[in-house]
């Protein structure tokens, strides 16, 4: 047992550092073009779709290294290394296993240069949680295919280019996961209509996605017809290092730790109260645990060992940290906690948003139906 | 980075795990007595076990406490009551804060199996401070240890004890001294009433204790109790998933519903959780002492409340036979209330990592 990286992967470690110190100014100090500049230097370094075959554009970064870049990313309160995360999470992924050649040439550069941003159709209004149920329908037309039905809460669609969708091209299957095809299609397509949904914190960012007679050429299904469901299970399971996550969650402990210290409760400080301090350490402990679990599962992954459904734990315990994080400290401020003018409204405004991180990518109770079926081996309902 | 086990610990996990079914099992541990001790003792001492952590010039295997969170995690898996835990206590305070006269004399005996220890460190049943030590000695002790862990299967004890210097861990033979049983509620963690009366007490007896000691010693043992908690807690878990599989209500195996099964599942997120945080405080004894105090708390805390509800839910789950004395799933109910409290309980660790973490 050691926590130690190569010399090889440490010397990574130090130019990504080096590059940080250089290129990434203070959040107040940072001019107008500063995004679209940033964009450009990590895309020059190789570091947009770092795992991904350099055959495609990508790097070909190892795990340690992927988990290095994330982590001191992360460290440094870095902006994402791309415009879409979608699409360098899943779509990308799921083209390269999946797509032609001509399909590869065709997107993948756009989505490493962050020239175009992705959004996921894959909930419908019956269908969310039993995803396998969508009854989006597509139909093959000449060398079209023609889509009509609706998905819902998708994520980015308002403002993206694009659009993995899945849709139904057969009703007559014994099991539901086979007639399900993926298509690329592209947000601006005739028959196409978008309904943003207000969410409570008052945000738009995901939305109501109608198809009307929508018509996808046959070149932009992704993987054969039918065969959809593979594709969804692979191109989701490339989500898989939470350390950038472990990172982030550190560095909201220490604001709120922070807040602790600055705060009073029954007339004297908050840090002196016994449960105010138990809280925080129990968050602080399950935040290291997300860490080491972490790092077991990348050591798996550095030996050769293909991870079950592991990943579903770390992905609970982050749902239970965002909700109580933001819940503690928009109770701790009392009567000032639950504005949304004060120096401190990022609690409350974060503590109306957790869904995002919660419920996207399948809900808590879907996780818990993982780890009981895959890796309990209890019977499925 | 390299968190996991080398094939080397896999193999000697493989090696209590078959020791355990073949010598060890429940059965032989509901009748376990100190004859039965001694004959295991000699068997493990052969086998390496006992002088894990012990260097190999003091005739150990010179390994570190991730080898021996191995077989912690296995002998806990069965509840196997041979007092490995007091007695990596007492390698652990003699190897930091014992001279080398003490470390030449009474480390190879353990290592051979010749010595037993038994272990007991404060006074006060729920107060992890050296002011819950309250035993005094001089050149001789004289007065009652409440708890100790371990000494009617021991040859010797080591117990805290307050001398004019200060804290310390006294080594008393265990012909010198009077041990009652503790009608304990978890049977394979016996422990003594121990009383001294008039027994001489000479310097070279003595391992003094500064606070850094105590500190050390102490999460040691919470390492200990943790790594014993994440096999008993997989145990729960692996015996409650088979029961849900084959128990058949309403028509249906009961682990079919999601009411039996998410439980199932949060049990399995609590253990690999505790487990992740065990391993890193388990290398920080040997590799990061800096570190030990917060990773052990974390460890510990976690671990305490985590586990005391699995034993609770592993009973509840299997309805009433669970809490019958037959089926096995109630021993390990009474493990978890045993360890829960063992070297502090979640408030204490909780709040260590409060103030290490700096509030």
């Amino acid at each position: 047992m050691d926590f130690d990286f190569t010399p090889d992967e440490e010397a990574f470690r130090t130019e990504v550092r080096e590059f940080l110190s250089e290129n990434l100014p203070p959040r107040n100090e940072r001019p107008g073009s500063f995004l679209r500049e940033w964009l450009e230097k990590v895309r020059a370094r190789g570091w947009v779709g770092f795992s991904w075959p350099k055959a495609v554009g990508g790097s070909d970064g190892d795990v340690a290294r992927q988990a290095i870049l994330k982590e001191e990313m992360a460290l440094a309160g870095a902006p994402p290394l791309g415009t879409s995360f979608m699409g360098l999470a899943w779509v990308g992924p799921g083209i390269i296993q999946y797509g032609t050649e001509e399909q590869k040439t065709r997107f993948i550069p756009d989505i490493l240069d962050s020239k175009v941003t992705w959004c996921t159709g894959y909930s419908e209004p019956n269908h969310g949680s039993d995803l396998a149920a969508i009854q989006t329908k597509a139909e093959r037309v000449g060398d079209h295919y023609r889509v009509n039905g609706q998905k819902i809460w998708t994520t980015g669609a308002p403002y993206a280019d694009w659009m993995i969708l899945l849709t139904r091209t057969d009703f007559n299957t014994e099991v539901k996961h086979d007639g399900i095809t993926c298509l690329l299609v592209p947000m601006k397509t005739p028959g196409v209509e978008v309904r943003p949904i207000e969410n409570m914190a008052g945000d738009r960012h995901f939305a109501e996605v109608f198809f009307t007679d929508a018509e996808v050429p046959i070149e932009n299904r992704l993987g054969e017809e039918g065969r959809g469901w593979a594709v969804t299970i692979s191109a989701l399971a490339n989500e898989r290092s939470s350390i950038g996550e472990v990172t982030q969650m550190s560095g909201k402990l220490e604001d709120l730790k922070q807040l602790v210290r600055e705060s009073r409760k029954q007339g004297a400080p908050a840090s002196d109260d016994p449960l105010v301090r138990r809280q925080i350490a129990e968050f602080e402990t399950k935040i290291a645990a997300m860490k080491y679990n972490g790092l077991r599962y990348l050591t798996r992954q550095l030996r050769g060992q293909p991870l079950s459904s592991e990943t579903s734990v770390n992905k609970l315990l982050r749902a239970s940290l965002e909700i109580e994080m933001d819940d503690f400290a928009v109770e701790l401020q009392g009567q000032e906690g639950v504005q949304l003018q004060t120096q401190t409204a990022r609690w409350a405004r974060s503590s109306l948003s957790w869904p995002n991180v919660v419920i996207g990518g399948g809900t808590p109770n879907i996780q818990r139906n993982i780890i009981g079926e895959r890796i309990l081996g209890l019977p499925k309902d | 980075m390299n968190f996991g086990f080398t094939e080397e610990q896999e193999m000697l996990r493989n090696q209590v795990v078959r020791f355990i079914d073949d010598e060890c099992s429940i059965d032989v541990i509901r009748t376990f007595d100190r004859d039965t001790n001694q004959a295991l003792w000699k068997k493990i001492a052969e086998l390496g076990w006992v002088g894990l952590t012990i260097p190999e010039r003091f005739g150990g295997s010179g390994l570190k406490w991730v080898d021996l969170t191995v077989v912690l995690e296995e002998t806990g898996r069965g509840l196997c009551p041979l007092p490995l835990t007091s007695n990596a206590l007492a390698c652990a305070s003699i190897l930091r804060s014992g001279s080398i006269a003490q470390q030449q004399e009474w480390l190879p005996k353990i290592a051979n199996g010749s010595v037993i220890f038994g272990f007991g460190l404060y006074d006060e049943p729920n107060w992890i401070d050296k002011d819950a030590i309250t035993l005094e000695a001089s050149d001789h002790i004289t007065g009652t240890k409440t708890f100790v862990s371990d000494a009617l299967l021991a040859t010797h004890v080591m117990v805290g004890v307050q001398t004019k210097n200060g804290p310390a861990l006294s080594i008393v033979d265990g012909e010198a001294i009077n041990s009652i049983a503790l009608d304990v509620m978890d049977r394979t963690k016996p422990a003594a009433q121990v009383q001294f009366d008039q027994v001489p007490a000479t310097n070279d007896r003595f391992i003094p204790l500064t606070d850094a000691d105590l500190d050390y010693v102490n999460s040691c043992g919470a390492v200990a109790v943790t790594a014993e908690m994440v096999g008993a807690a997989e145990a729960v878990l692996a015996l409650t998933s088979n029961y849900a599989k084959e128990r058949i209500q309403f028509g249906h195996p009961i682990g079919k519903y999601q009411g039996v099964k998410h439980r199932l599942a949060d049990m399995f997120v609590d253990i690999e959780s505790f487990k992740s945080l065990l391993y890193y405080a388990a290398w920080c004894v040997d590799d990061a002492t800096g570190d030990l105090s917060q990773a052990a708390s974390r460890a510990k805390a976690h671990a305490s409340d985590a586990f005391a509800q699995i034993g609770i839910d592993g009973v509840g789950l299997h309805g009433a036979i669970g809490f019958t004395a037959e089926y096995d799933v109630q021993l390990y109910l009474k493990r978890a209330k045993w360890a829960r409290t063992m070297f502090g309980d979640s408030d204490f660790h909780y709040n260590r990592v409060a103030t290490l973490g700096g509030l």
